[in-house]
């Protein structure tokens, strides 16, 4: 008996809530990259929980995809932000509104 | 209250109040540092939640690969320190939005009782059954995903390159 599966979820939300505010709040790309990574790893926190609760293993072979897509994810962000560095030479996210009407 | 609770529960004070340090901190050295604690507390939760397989990967991919590549970004850019404040409102009004609708609900799930019926058995996958249960139910994701690896590596390739100037030169 570990706890109660609520408890688990608990947990995932509120580090899902950190990486939310961590992209809400920060103004540097970097920060931005790292709370989509803290978020990503709260939801593989949820599938582990919810794989152990009901006893079906899909939920942890989810997971392993979700690294997949993680590993993608920060490969070709950094890569833009690299590229967004050398065009402007900030990393602040308030630079790039050139899009912004 | 049994062994692995108490372990629960001191894993997520760990992970919580490293993923709270993390994103605080202004040096972006610290905050890598401080989430590679955190991802490190987040691979033994999984393994007491029964996945050691999982626990392994967050531990060579997370802490590993992904935070060494944010480390190495932030070391060859050298981002300095926004020199602009911004006002308190522009960053943190949507983050209390946020977390007004977050607080409804956590309130929600926690009172609801509806997933708190039983506590969690333990119960552990070998990862000897993983592999077999990845392989034969889900191997088209497996070869989506590593698709999915190529075209990024591909795309993260291309981008880095950077412009070509006249003479045909990398200008990297």
């Amino acid at each position: 008996m570990i706890v109660l599966y609520g408890h688990v979820l608990v947990l995932a939300g509120m580090t899902f809530f950190l990486g939310l505010v961590c992209i809400l709040v920060r103004r540097n790309l970097i920060m931005t990259l790292i709370g989509v990574e803290i978020m990503m790893n709260a939801g593989a926190i949820a599938f582990v929980g919810a794989s152990l609760k009901w006893h079906v293993l899909d939920g942890q072979i989810f997971v392993l995809f979700l690294f997949g897509v993680a590993a993608a994810e920060v490969a070709v962000g950094m890569a833009l932000l690299v590229t967004a560095h050398r065009q402007a030479d900030s990393l602040d996210s308030e630079t790039f509104n050139l899009l912004k009407w | 209250m049994t062994g692995s609770a108490i372990l629960f529960y001191a894993l997520g004070a760990v992970i919580l109040s490293a993923t709270g340090f993390a994103i605080t901190r202004r040096n972006m050295v610290h905050a890598v540092v401080s989430l590679i604690i955190s991802f490190l507390g987040t691979a033994v939760l999984f393994s007491l939640l029964g996945a050691p397989f999982l626990a392994i990967l967050e531990v060579v991919i997370y802490a590993g690969a992904i935070m060494v590549l944010f480390l190495f970004v932030i070391m060859m850019l050298r981002p300095e320190q926004s020199s602009v404040r911004h006002s308190f409102l522009r960053g943190w009004g949507p983050g209390l939005l946020v977390a007004g609708a977050f607080l409804v609900s956590l309130t929600l799930i926690f009172f609801r009782g509806h997933l708190s019926s039983n506590p969690l058995e333990i119960a552990t996958v070998m990862p000897a059954v993983f592999g077999r249960i990845v392989f034969q139910k889900h191997w088209l994701a497996v070869e989506i995903i590593s698709f999915l690896l190529l075209v990024a590596l591909v795309a993260a390739i291309q981008l880095g390159r950077g412009k070509e100037d006249e003479k045909g030169e990398d200008t990297v």
